[in-house]
């Protein structure tokens, strides 16, 4: 499949560390994740809120969420998560598609949404994507959730195709070679 | 019952079909329609895969080609036959593991009458 990216590249982004008060009061730290444990994301997952599961992810057990980290935290995708109090509350990633692009998704608890902890998690993201060299990035959200839409738009990602029931959008990290 | 397979894609012929026929009961029948690939195979490469897993299997499923929309000639047959299931692939999974539904499949759980099932 053909996908279309935006001519120009987006950003620059600030890869992480970054420390922030976020809309709560609560301070976050967001982290890029290399080679660590799996063990705090496997508790961040299974106290995730099935209500906010989209397109069949993150599973809700925990074989399966052990199953699907174990494909997503690994050397090739980029990973960062967001930590408040020693726990991680928030992770975003970039998983290479096979085709010199990466697909990106973000996952916060429900306890810390809508306090500016996304958006920060895709900026952080997206610059630990620049600084290793990823080009374009896709991601698709389901038709219905106008948020994450606008989120995206925000950041720069643009609609690639509004045909079905999920929404596709694409982003250009860095000017091809 | 009267099962009516629903087949687009050359990768997923076996999948598909076996998955139809575990959930068979006796004196179920089964009639495998191949559509247009979205795949790189073509329609006769596609009918050929169908025809020599059938074959192979011993399913003793009658196979046809169906031209044109494949999800609109495919609930159109189911209907004017009297098939009373629909079987189709029921999506793949992106690299995040995000289930992808193909249009086929968005288009025949929209319009079919019938009972649909989604192989997975």
């Amino acid at each position: 499949m053909t996908r279309i990216y935006p001519e120009t590249p987006a950003g620059p982004f600030d890869p992480p560390p970054a420390v922030f008060t976020d809309a709560e009061n609560r301070q976050i730290e967001i982290q890029t994740y290399d080679d660590g444990s799996i063990e705090p994301f496997v508790t961040m997952y299974l106290a995730f809120e099935p209500a906010d599961r989209a397109q069949g992810i993150p599973p809700t057990n925990e074989p399966r969420i052990r199953e699907w980290l174990e494909q997503i935290l690994i050397d090739e995708s980029v990973n960062v998560y967001a930590t408040y109090d020693g726990g991680v509350i928030g992770h975003a990633t970039l998983v290479p598609d096979g085709n010199d692009a990466y697909e990106l998704a973000i996952f916060v608890l429900r306890a810390y949404q809508q306090s500016g902890i996304g958006t920060r998690l895709i900026y952080c993201l997206l610059g630990a994507g620049q600084a290793r060299g990823v080009e374009r990035v896709w991601l698709s959200v389901e038709r219905w959730n106008a948020a994450a839409r606008a989120l995206y738009r925000n950041v720069g990602f643009e609609p690639t195709d509004a045909d079905g029931f999920e929404f596709e959008m694409s982003l250009r990290l860095s000017a091809t070679q | 019952m009267r099962i009516l397979v629903g087949i687009d894609q050359s990768d997923r012929v076996a999948p598909v079909l076996s998955g139809a026929c575990q959930r068979l009961s006796d004196g179920d029948s089964i009639t495998v329609a191949v559509v247009a690939p979205t795949d790189e195979a073509s329609m006769d490469e596609l009918e050929m895969a169908v025809s020599d897993y059938v074959d192979a299997n011993e399913l003793g499923a009658t196979v046809t080609t169906l031209s044109g929309h494949p999800g609109s000639e495919l609930v159109e047959l189911a209907e004017r036959k009297g098939f009373d299931r629909l079987v189709i692939d029921g999506g793949r999974r992106s690299p995040l593991g995000k289930i992808q539904l193909a249009a086929l499949t968005e288009f025949v759980l929209l319009n079919a009458t019938m009972t649909v099932t989604l192989i997975r």
